[in-house]
């Protein structure tokens, strides 16, 4: 009877805990599921905030604004070079953390850290006063700046996780076999640490991409895509910009689920 | 006759004020297969891996033929080594793992398929060139890790307790299969372990390490049968240490125990010191019935514990002072009874003289 009644509970709580679970996912993707189907709205006036008829108007008239191409353009040229730059640096800086005891090791470890304590806002109000006072005029490259800086904290912390667990006797094993530092580095090191440094640019550039605090203190004149949904808040934001936002989530997607299929494919390959 | 491969003079290394290698001089001969014994934290490790060029002496000198390679990077070294965890490379095929060395030494296309090929071959590995270490079996991954050393042909093979990793039957196999390899391409073996029978069972000559030196470097035989030091009679073998006075008749020791019955032991060293232990391997003693004929040393005592193993049967004796000893006694043709002794029977240990040995306070303490 006991049994049964076991059985029963059992039931109940493996069911309970899918309704739980459900409600988890469908709180962490209903705001992107609704930016995707008002991408598919036909708006009347202004404003995207209403369902008002399905069209495939703002998908086929995607670059119609040029305000906006262009600052998507800018946005993903300052993504991928602020994200190539900081996972370079940040990949190397973790090398040295984890791997080397030396002076101030742990200040810089803390220093790290702390520009993803601070407040955003004075971050980017700082950073416009670092860049007003050394006279650099505000534009891409400060912004591209701004935007390595606390990548590097990302992609730092990403790859001390990563490294922690990287088995040093694999180099020594690649230096006992004659590779130089640099051939080491290259053939064991590099392809071992790979996967770690993708995910890292990944999150560096989704950051990047989506900055709007320290973005808009160090733009000057220029306009990213953020600063331009933004400035269309008031006058209405057009519905070309969910299906930018669509796409966007959907590269990231498609980037996230081709490095898994990658692994399991080595994984599986390996087992 | 043989070369010196290996020569180590006053080898030390010390991290922050801990000092793990203290002065280490040896000679390794070209073609042989030489070990470091010793319990974890002897420094065995750190002098293999100053050997191998991953550690640096703070002092000392290493020479490698005959050349001075003590500040040498690693991978110009002419050593290769077999890690503890293989550290094979997991994201390459184990082909590629054998081929890495024959790569990074220029090389190139039949020739390294015929070497790696060989070196498979010679691990028994044949077959398994396009799979990944994760598919191995940790016996398969350490013969990779053999093949991939040995593929490149070395003047001198390091390996760090290579057989630590592995369940007990495969580990006494491997051991084998080590020294018949070893055998098959002469090249020379500088192999760690704190295990003492796979040191026994595959080495020329032993080192028997304590505390970042070595207290006795001889063969198999001699360290079991006339070990230098306590230490060395207690880490290789079992040995029965009876303490006493040490005196001198003639070409023996007599060491005069706090019971006052004194036992003799072959003088085999030179200066010992007044005190120290009489020492004898437990399979040396015979035990008698009170009052029979002994062989030379005798002790009385009391059957405390006796426990039968197949192939012999062990038993603590309890002597004068509460000594106690271990006896282990083969299950074929005992001396004098044919029945194993109870616990409670009294019995006279012996031995002969020849059988003991000395250890003096004064050496390698």
């Amino acid at each position: 009877m006991s049994g049964r009644l076991g059985g029963l509970i059992n039931a109940i709580l493996s069911r309970a805990l899918a309704v739980y679970a459900s409600l988890a996912l469908m709180y962490l993707l209903l705001p992107i599921v609704t930016i995707a189907i008002f991408s598919f709205n036909d708006p009347v006036g202004r404003s995207n905030y209403a369902w008002a008829g399905f069209t495939f108007d703002n998908w086929l008239t995607l670059f119609r604004d040029p305000t906006l191409v262009k600052a998507v353009g800018t946005s993903l040229r300052i993504a991928l070079v602020s994200t190539l730059i900081a996972t370079t640096i940040g990949t190397l800086m973790a090398m040295a953390l984890v791997r080397y005891r030396f002076r101030f090791r742990k200040a810089i470890d803390l220093f790290v850290f702390l520009p993803l304590a601070t407040p955003e806002i004075v971050l980017g109000a700082s950073l416009l006063t670092l860049f007003v006072t050394l006279q650099i005029p505000l534009g891409e490259v400060t912004l591209i700046l701004a935007h390595v800086m606390f990548n590097v904290s990302y992609v730092v912390v990403t790859m001390k996780a990563r490294l922690s667990g990287f088995d040093m006797r694999l180099e020594e094993a690649a230096a006992d076999l004659g590779a130089t530092p640099w051939q080491t580095f290259w053939r064991v090191t590099f392809p071992l640490i790979l996967p770690g440094i993708g995910a890292s640019a990944i999150l560096a550039f989704g950051l990047s991409l989506d900055d709007f605090v320290i973005t808009r203190f160090n733009a000057g004149q220029v306009q990213t895509f953020p600063v331009y949904v933004y400035l269309k808040v008031q006058k209405g934001i057009p519905p070309q910009v969910n299906a930018f936002a669509t796409l966007f989530f959907m590269a990231t997607v498609t980037l996230v689920a081709l490095g898994a299929l990658l692994q399991r494919r080595r994984a599986t390959l390996k087992q | 006759m043989a070369d010196v491969d290996v020569r180590l003079v006053n080898v030390t290394k010390k991290f922050g004020d801990q000092t793990a290698v203290d002065g280490i001089t040896l000679d390794v001969s070209d073609g042989e297969f030489f070990t470091l014994l010793g319990p974890s934290g002897c420094g065995k490790t750190t002098t293999l891996r100053m050997i191998g060029g991953f550690e640096q002496p703070t002092s000392g000198l290493i020479e490698l033929k005959g050349e001075d390679v003590t500040f040498l990077p690693a991978h110009q070294r002419d050593v290769n080594t077999v890690f503890q965890s293989y550290a094979l490379f997991p994201h390459l095929t184990i082909f590629e793992n054998v081929a890495f060395g024959l790569r990074r030494s220029g090389i190139k296309g039949g020739e390294v398929t015929r070497r790696v090929g060989e070196a498979l071959e010679l691990v028994q590995l044949v077959g398994f060139e396009q799979r990944y270490p994760a598919q191995l079996s940790g016996g398969q991954a350490q013969r990779v890790a053999l093949a991939r050393a040995l593929v490149n042909r070395p003047a001198v093979l390091l390996l760090d307790e290579p057989l630590g990793a592995l369940d007990l039957k495969l580990r006494k196999q491997m051991g084998i299969e080590l020294k018949r390899i070893q055998r098959e391409v002469g090249i020379t073996f500088i192999y760690v372990t704190h295990d003492q029978e796979e040191a026994m069972t595959m080495s020329d000559r032993i080192a028997v390490m304590n505390k970042g030196r070595y207290e006795q470097l001889a063969g198999p035989e001699t360290l079991y049968e006339r070990p230098a030091t306590r230490f060395v009679a207690g880490f290789v073998g079992a040995s029965n240490l009876l303490e006493g006075r040490i005196g001198s008749e003639g070409d023996q020791w007599t060491v005069t125990l706090p019971s006052g019955s004194t036992i003799r032991a072959p003088k085999s060293l030179g200066d010992i010191g007044a005190t120290g232990a009489i020492g004898v391997r437990p399979e040396k003693l015979s035990l008698l019935e009170p009052g029979q004929e002994s062989k030379g040393n005798a002790l009385e005592g009391v059957v405390v514990d006796t426990s039968y193993l197949g192939v012999i049967t062990q038993y603590v004796v309890e002597g004068a002072g509460g000594l106690r000893l271990l006896v282990s006694e083969q299950n074929v043709d005992r001396t004098t009874r044919n029945d194993t002794w109870r616990p409670g029977e009294r019995v006279t240990l012996t031995w002969r003289p020849e059988h003991g040995f000395v250890v003096g306070d004064a050496v390698g303490a």
